[in-house]
């Protein structure tokens, strides 16, 4: 057993009974229904802010795009604008790309040793698809959400929800994202579970938003589709958190420890962001191997903290070797001292 | 390389997007909607199931209605007190809320669910008769 | 070579089994043939670098100062600050992953801690502990440890086991670069005095006499001369080199392995010819320079200060001679520093002209503001223009694939001229596979600094992708010469060929321009540069 994911297992079960107790038996649904998410989303917020405000303050010293392509150079030469990108334009799309698309994960390989000796590197395209399935249907969800937070609910969340639910299976009508979650949640969870090498390099920090965000989608599926939950009392409280105009306690009463659980995961999950590994959401944008235009030979890119340095200078390379340089005929700035030589 | 007039560009959208149901819904409390019951509803004073129940499993009940009665024939729903009735939305349900912009739809709305059984049971609430 | 494991003990570490015991509980075992020797003192204290001394990396006391983990403290922050990419780096990477088969020292050694990610956790663990509130709280259950001695061993054999190729960035969805980690972590260790002495001499020897080999003006000279009679046995022409001369258009830089090692020398040679062959059909004007007379840059696999001090004698240099822009010669990481650091740290070259071929009138655009242009772009673009007399058919004898060295491919992307260069002088090309070349190229195993003579078991296992890759077109096309465009490759692939796919040679590039450019004036060739003979010829030179 591997207590790296068992921790982060416990953990999560933990903190659902923390919040099902909590209301069922102990009745603070007030705790969990509108302290909680306010100080959660307030510590999102401000922890993201300055997360990112910190990397900011650091320098970007030197200009260090990783090369993926042709530079530009020669008239003839066709340069790769995208993966090695000279201009702004360049880097937008790069970058775009990278971060709707995951292209460089698009790339990955997967090394295999023949029993000949032979070493092949095959296209390895599993994981790819799972963080791109992980991350639009976890995006389709949250925006999915906005329903229980807009009154009255725009069109275009509406449409989205006529698109997911675009099979007609089940009923309620199955959105197709929910389970598209689950399975990629689980995907992601599992590859690091059972192959080797990646169970190794994982932490606890790795299992325990994965385990999280199963869990988000578990109560929520299980609240749409097998316990059903009282759905106008859970839209009263919604629209209270975000016009602050809270409904009766007895509404909140009304509402199933489920969905409690439900909300104080999403809760955790806004306020570990900030402090975790989830900032690479953030981060992206940041990473210089990517979003810099490799034109450093262009255009000069300046170090704001660029220091003088100590350097043996010609002239004292000259008086190390002037002697030797004159018999080899080589050039001296300074000739050798004829003084010198006639004092003998 | 001062990036830093981008970066907190980028965090106040992002703080906006965060935000966002905030400001859509700045001062106007939104709280469920009261449903209209009909004379004959109130009436009559009971469901087919208990009120709390029907309020979240009526789709589900719906299902079943009808595919016992396309798929099995069956026409009669005898509850758990043991009262019978006519497996039907139009019929038995509309029957009674036959005010189905006031009862219906205002909870369809508020939770934003798009129903598909009006497709055919509006232009023709009473078919059968 | 003789203490080395068979190709058998290499290729059954390619079936790649994590460890039994936790990667934190797993103690480094700094192991004979897979570390290089601590610096020498001397050379450390040439450069006034901190804490110089004797120190043995297979003793238990390594010697530290007193206060070392408030010095790696202090130093870890002091480079949070001042470099992004090493904070952003600390704090998003996810472990998905991806980078662990990209890289040659893990594919070779198949120990986990070569995977990208692990040496990246090697100093993230640390960071956890020392500048995060969670890391603080968590503890170990948060992925953070405290640094101890045996945290310090485990970062000097791992930084030492990473060639800062970038070929994990290629692959990793946020771009973190471990060559920008290694670099972070090998500044660390020197705020210490722990660099590994085949880093440390060249850095000194270059210090002083202006290349890594420590070659003195006068010796630097004399073997140009001796080049200039080899050439003129082979090819019947005496090319005249100068050096040091002001006033010239424009100055050479080269890595001095060029200058000293074979197969490197045959690639000076090919410059040498060019350049002759360009001053005697179109009057071209270049000098050498005995002070800037290294290249190659190891300081960069020091620190960016020191980097900074070794780099900025080609300005000094081309700005005494007066000279209009400065040429370079063919050499990997030094055209990384070239191309994404010298400008920002030696700059502005505003005492230089915007580099034109003075033959072609050709702009180098691209190399405006550094005002340096690489070789194969320069030769490329003569000819393009039809500037060289080529015959390709003397390089005919040999059967040719390209190593793309990694840093030209992830820190410049200069792909395409040495290919087209390639193509106009000899007939016989043959890519390796698509996943091996380009900006997937595998590194020759032994880079940044790595290509010491008492590590060559690690030399060898990270050099087995890009061996293999080569075997494979040579079982395919008979492929008998791995030409490249870096001097630590013309120094490290012939030991890395000979062990793995004995039957093929290293070639610079220009080595087989100069084979195949006609000089104005030449005898009939009967041999090449090594005097091998040309293809027919092969009766003729022992009549």
């Amino acid at each position: 057993m591997n207590v790296k994911y068992m921790y982060s297992f416990l953990a999560v079960i933990v903190l659902f009974l923390i919040a099902y107790v909590g209301t069922e038996a102990v009745g603070l649904q007030w705790l969990f229904g509108v302290l909680i998410p306010y100080v959660a989303l307030a510590v999102f917020l401000v922890g993201f802010i300055r997360r990112v405000m910190g990397w900011a303050r650091s320098a970007v010293p030197f200009r260090i795009p990783t090369t993926c392509g042709q530079q530009r150079t020669l008239p003839w030469i066709r340069p790769n604008r995208i993966d090695n990108p000279s201009t702004t334009g360049g880097v937008i799309a790069r970058m775009f790309l990278e971060i709707v698309a995951f292209r460089s994960l698009f790339r990955n390989t997967r090394m295999k040793a023949k029993a000949d000796g032979r070493i092949t590197y095959q296209w390895e395209i599993f994981l790819w698809v799972g963080a791109l399935a992980f991350h639009y249907a976890f995006a389709v969800v949250l925006a999915r959400h906005l329903r229980f937070f807009l009154e009255p609910v725009p069109a275009p969340i509406k449409l989205l929800e006529t698109v997911d639910a675009f099979f007609q299976f089940g009923l309620p009508v199955v959105y197709l994202s929910g389970v598209v979650l689950l399975i990629a949640v689980a995907y992601l969870a599992l590859r690091r579970i059972f192959i080797p090498m990646v169970r190794y390099i994982s932490l606890a920090n790795d299992f325990f938003p994965l385990f999280l965000i199963f869990g988000i989608a578990f109560t929520g599926i299980l609240m749409r589709y097998f316990s059903k939950v009282d759905i106008l009392s859970i839209k009263a409280l919604t629209m209270g958190l975000v016009s602050f105009s809270f409904p009766d306690t007895e509404v909140l009463k009304a509402i199933d420890g489920l969905f409690y659980g439900h909300l104080f995961f999403v809760s955790v999950l806004l306020a570990y962001f900030p402090f975790s590994k989830l900032m690479h959401m953030g981060g992206i944008f940041l990473s210089p191997t990517r979003n810099l235009p490799n034109d450093t030979r262009m255009h000069r890119h300046v170090n704001p903290w660029n220091y003088p340095v100590d350097v043996h200078t010609y002239a004292e390379y000259e008086d190390d070797f002037r002697e030797k340089m004159v018999e080899a005929g080589l050039p001296v700035d300074k000739p050798l001292e004829p003084a010198e030589a006639e004092k003998e | 390389m001062n990036d830093k007039g981008k970066i907190v560009t980028g965090l106040v959208i992002f703080a906006a997007l965060v935000t966002f149901p905030f400001w859509y819904n700045l001062g106007k409390a939104a709280p469920p909607p009261e449903v209209v019951l009909t004379e004959k509803a109130k009436a009559a004073g009971e469901c087919v199931m208990p009120k709390e129940e029907i309020r979240t499993e009526h789709m589900q009940l719906l299902d079943v209605w009808r595919d016992t009665q396309v798929r099995d024939g069956q026409t009669v729903y005898i509850n758990a007190k043991g009262k019978a009735y006519t497996m039907s939305l139009s019929n038995t349900c509309l029957d009674c809320h036959s005010n189905y912009k006031d009862f219906c739809d205002r909870c369809h709305a508020y939770a934003s669910t798009d129903p598909y059984c009006w497709d055919c049971h509006i232009d023709n609430p009473k078919e059968g008769e | 070579m003789k203490d080395l494991p068979k190709p058998k003990d290499f290729y059954s570490r390619l079936m790649h089994r994590p460890g039994s015991t936790d990667w934190m509980d797993t103690p480094v075992d700094i192991r004979k043939g897979m570390y290089c020797y601590a610096a020498n003192p001397k050379s450390l204290n040439i450069l006034s670098a901190p804490f110089a001394r004797d120190w043995n990396p297979v003793e238990e006391d390594w010697k530290l100062p007193e206060n070392w983990q408030q010095i790696l403290h202090e130093g870890f922050k002091e480079r949070l600050e001042r470099f992004r990419s090493f904070k952003v780096f600390m704090d998003i990477c996810v472990r998905c992953g991806a980078c662990a088969d990209k890289c040659h020292f893990f594919i070779g050694t198949g120990d986990p801690k070569n995977m990208p990610v692990l040496r990246a956790e090697l100093l993230r663990s640390v960071y956890r502990n020392d500048f995060t509130t969670f890391g603080k709280i968590l503890g170990r259950v948060g992925g953070a440890r405290p640094m101890t001695l045996n945290v310090l061993k485990e970062w000097w054999y791992y930084m030492f086991q990473c060639s800062e190729c970038r070929r994990c960035s290629v692959f990793c969805p946020y771009g973190i670069d471990t060559a920008e980690i290694t670099i972070m972590g090998r500044e660390l260790l020197n705020l210490l005095g722990l660099n590994i002495d085949w880093i440390a001499t060249p850095v000194s020897n270059c210090y002083m006499t202006g290349n890594h080999l420590g070659i003195q003006p006068h010796a630097y000279k004399d073997m140009l001369d001796f080049f200039v009679d080899d050439i003129e046995e082979v090819t019947g022409v005496r090319v005249e080199p100068s050096f040091n001369r002001k006033g010239a258009d424009i100055l050479f830089i080269t890595p001095s392995g060029d200058v000293f090692a074979d197969p490197g020398t045959y690639t000076c040679m090919g410059y040498m010819m060019l350049f002759h062959y360009l001053r005697e059909k179109y009057g071209f004007d270049i000098t050498w320079s005995t002070y800037a007379s290294e290249g190659g840059n190891f300081g960069f696999f020091t620190s960016h200060e020191t980097m900074k001090r070794l780099n900025a004698k080609m300005y000094a240099e081309a700005k005494r001679l007066g000279v209009k822009w400065i040429l370079g010669g063919e050499c990997g990481h030094m055209w990384r520093v070239i191309n994404q650091y010298m400008d920002t740290m030696n700059g502005p070259a505003d005492f230089l002209e915007e580099p034109v071929s003075p033959i072609t009138g050709t702009k180098f655009e691209n190399a405006k503001s550094t005002k340096m242009v690489h070789i194969a772009e320069f030769t490329a673009d003569l000819i393009r223009h039809g500037k060289l007399e080529l015959d390709k058919s003397r390089n005919n004898h040999l059967k040719v694939t390209y190593h793309d060295s990694c840093n030209p491919a992830r820190g410049m992307g200069l792909l395409e001229e040495p290919r087209y260069v390639i193509r106009n002088v000899c007939n016989h090309f043959y890519e390796m596979p698509e996943n091996t070349i380009r900006e997937q190229t595998f590194c020759c195993g032994s880079g940044a600094g790595l290509n010491a003579g008492e590590n060559m078991e690690l030399r060898m296992a990270g050099g087995l992708p890009r061996a293999n890759a080569v075997k494979h077109v040579h079982e395919q096309h008979g492929v008998n010469m791995l030409a490249c465009i870096c001097a630590i490759d013309r120094a490290v692939f012939p030991p890395l060929m000979e062990y793995w796919v004995p039957e093929v040679g290293v070639t610079g590039l220009h080595e087989m321009v100069a084979n195949a450019l006609v000089m104005p004036g030449e005898n009939k060739r009967e041999t090449d540069l090594r005097g091998e003979p040309l293809e027919g010829m092969e009766g003729d030179t022992d009549e």
